[in-house]
């Protein structure tokens, strides 16, 4: 078949689908790079300073979260504020907080929660997502879950339900007991914790704001 | 399956490839039981509780897909080598030596995933037990595994295609199977930072299925239709060019359409709008792409006064069309219907996308897949023109009909959850359970039930076809 015109000439298509594919590929890699200079972790210092971080560092788990609207940017975004207990302490240093979010991160893989749960939105569908669940009001001083667990602090019922899933049902699709060990509970509260303070760029929407607003009050 | 027709050169590749068809079946079939399971717990959450709990089974349905596929996929490849370099594959003997051990890798992993199921938060369970890490749960020394045997798998199709006639389709194979490889790189480290992880998960995930999977069907396609209608080369693989321009153009940048709430800038709002909006263009083409050669094959049959089926395997064709109905709906519309940032707030984590990773799995990649399973049978048997069995009929509208309902009842479901659990309730643990409990969500989630009995029984019987049809009389030798 003789090339009558570029428009069917392989060649022609074959460089063109090279091209595009080069041009994609290379603004792709541009743009993780700016990504990930965004998404690096904060640190310590940042939030003494109160240098606002998409992702905070580990030491964010000393500070009190609120999920709060923003108007300039027209969606909920993650506040830090003053200083709050957890397990206790407000004191945490970079190491500390650090090992225990490594151990909560390590905990969320080796015991499949995304296999249930979503984290980021992204995961199974079988039970609730945890984006926020840290700032969840079923675990705060007038949610059932402290009381359920003979708690009184948010943490401390988090890591008490963790422990043993089946002696708490929330509902027929119970969690099943994965094994997790106290130390390993506090990782994992740790770890919602701190992911509860990552700038999701508004998701999930009205998060906690909406209680009452199907069965009315 | 009698193998007295893989003589000839090229007779060890197509001989490979009906290996790897046949385990991949196999784990087709797993992925649909543990599949049932899930669904089942979704309506009896009693079910096999603290067994063989939701998260295991989940596990097991969604690693045997990628599983299955892989193998599937692999099996193609061996399979049209020989018809399109014109020599045996270079490195047969290692490409045999690495099905088994691939073949062994995944027992073990799927064993250890039954039995073990989870292990202490620390390194030696993303070792040796699970990653924990959606589709690629499987334990770092599999990783490694995968790696070496996926390297041999490319190594061989590139000495092939270098040393034999380097086709078109081959070359596109070449540079899609290579960085198909390549990517599973960027889902082996550890990072403590979620954001961080999805990130890089998703270069996996998304730029295997919704870019390389994609460019590899494009491809199987095109030898399909050369190979079934005789279609003209040249024209066929002028299209797949034009396919792989526009996949890549538009797939390569839609993977922003999954930073919208990992903790990433906004500008991937844009970014990953746009583009993913323009992911549902090259499915058209390829939907298009198949009904015109079709139609033009037949047609100019037709002319010469030859009204018979220009088809020389009725079963494979009929796969190869529902891939190119399948993908447009399954990845295109049901895509689409949630990849605006506006839209995706609200659809983000529910139904919605089980329903669009359902039809879209099924429709862009099982078709097609289960096609090649044909077009292998064809020939170990011999057969001019393979045709459709009762069998055959059966099993394909069974699959095909429970698959799309499954997909309704699902949408149906993440409606509910939209609007009672995201819009209404603002998305906690309360909000989660109030849309569970809604009675359209529990009666979507019994009809997704019982569309899957229906696939696997289509499936069931799928099976019995494919084991059988090869002796069947309806075919003309």
């Amino acid at each position: 078949m003789a090339n009558k015109s570029v428009w069917s000439d392989n060649r022609f298509w074959k460089r063109s689908a090279a091209w595009v594919t080069g041009f994609s590929l290379i603004l792709l890699i541009l743009l993780t790079f700016d990504t990930m200079s965004q998404v690096a972790m904060g640190n310590d210092a940042d939030l003494q300073n109160g240098v606002t971080k998409r992702v905070p560092g580990p030491t964010v788990i000393n500070y009190k979260i609120t999920y709060e609207m923003s108007a300039k940017r027209g969606h909920e975004v993650p506040v830090i504020g003053e200083k709050e207990k957890f397990f206790g302490r407000d004191d945490y240093s970079e190491k500390e907080a650090g090992a225990l979010l490594h151990l909560g991160k390590l905990g969320q893989q080796a015991k499949n929660c995304m296999d249930c749960h979503t984290l980021l939105g992204n995961g199974a569908y079988y039970a609730p997502d945890l984006t926020k669940a840290w700032l969840d009001p079923a675990w705060g001083p007038e949610g059932p879950m402290q009381a359920m667990t003979g708690k009184h602090t948010k943490e401390e019922a988090m890591a008490e339900f963790l422990q043993h899933p089946n002696q708490y049902p929330t509902h027929a699709r119970m969690m099943p007991d994965l094994g997790i060990t106290a130390k390993e509970a506090k990782g994992l509260v740790a770890f919602l914790k701190h992911m509860s303070s990552i700038d999701t760029n508004g998701f999930p929407r009205n998060f906690g704001k909406m209680q009452g607003a199907v069965h009315g009050k | 399956m009698a193998s007295n027709h893989l003589t000839g050169i090229g007779g060890e590749s197509r001989q490979l490839a009906t290996w790897y068809f046949t385990f991949a079946a196999i784990i087709f079939g797993a992925q649909l039981l543990f599949g049932l399971v899930a669904a089942i717990q979704f309506v009896m959450p009693g079910f096999l509780y603290g067994i063989l709990d939701f998260s295991i089974a989940r596990i097991i349905h969604i690693n045997a897909l990628v599983v299955w596929m892989v193998f599937a996929m692999f099996g193609s490849v061996y399979w049209l080598l020989p018809d399109e370099t014109g020599i045996e594959t270079v490195g047969i003997k290692i490409g045999k030596l690495l099905f088994w051990v691939f073949a062994a890798a995944i027992v073990v992993v799927v064993l250890v995933y039954l039995f073990v199921q989870v292990g202490p938060a620390d390194e030696t369970t993303i070792w040796f037990i699970t990653e924990g890490r959606e589709y690629i749960e499987a334990p770092r020394w599999a990783d490694f595994g995968i790696v070496v045997v996926v390297l041999g798998f490319v190594a061989n199709l590139f000495f092939t295609g270098m040393k034999g006639k380097q086709t078109g389709i081959v070359t596109v194979l070449m540079a899609d199977m290579i960085a198909f490889a390549g990517l599973y790189l960027a889902g082996m480290f550890f990072t403590d930072s979620i954001t961080m992880d999805q990130y890089w998960w998703w270069w996996v995930i998304h730029l295997w299925v919704e870019a390389t999977w994609e460019v590899f069907v494009g491809a199987i396609a095109a030898y399909g239709l050369i190979t079934m209608l005789g279609a003209h080369r040249k024209v066929v693989e002028m299209w797949l060019w034009i396919e792989v321009a526009m996949l890549f153009g538009s797939g390569i940048l839609g993977l922003g359409h999954h930073y919208f709430w990992i903790g990433a800038p906004e500008y991937w709002w844009e970014i990953g709008a746009l583009f993913s909006a323009l992911e549902p263009l090259p499915l058209v083409a390829m939907f298009v792409h198949v009904l015109y050669d079709w139609g033009k094959t037949q047609g100019s049959a037709d002319e010469r006064g030859d009204t018979s089926s220009v088809i020389s395997n009725k079963p494979a064709f009929t796969w190869f069309v529902l891939n190119a109905v399948g993908n447009f709906l399954g990845a295109g519309v049901w895509g689409f219907f949630h990849t605006l940032p506006q839209i995706n707030l609200y659809t983000h984590g529910t139904q919605f996308t089980a329903a669009h990773g359902h039809l879209a799995f099924f429709g862009a990649y099982a078709t097609i897949l289960v096609g090649m399973f044909y077009l292998a049978i064809q020939g170990t048997n011999g057969l001019k023109i393979l045709n459709h069995t009762k069998l055959s009929i059966w099993s394909t509208s069974m699959i095909a009909g429970g698959m799309m309902g499954m997909t309704v009842a699902l949408t149906i479901a993440g409606y509910i959850q939209v609007v009672v659990s995201r819009a209404q309730m603002g998305a906690t643990w309360a909000a989660y359970f109030d849309g569970q409990n809604g009675m359209w969500f529990a009666q979507a989630m019994d009809w997704r039930l019982i569309m899957g009995v229906i696939v696997f029984a289509g499936f069931i019987l799928l099976a019995i076809d494919l084991l059988s049809t090869g002796k069947s009389a309806v075919h003309e030798k």
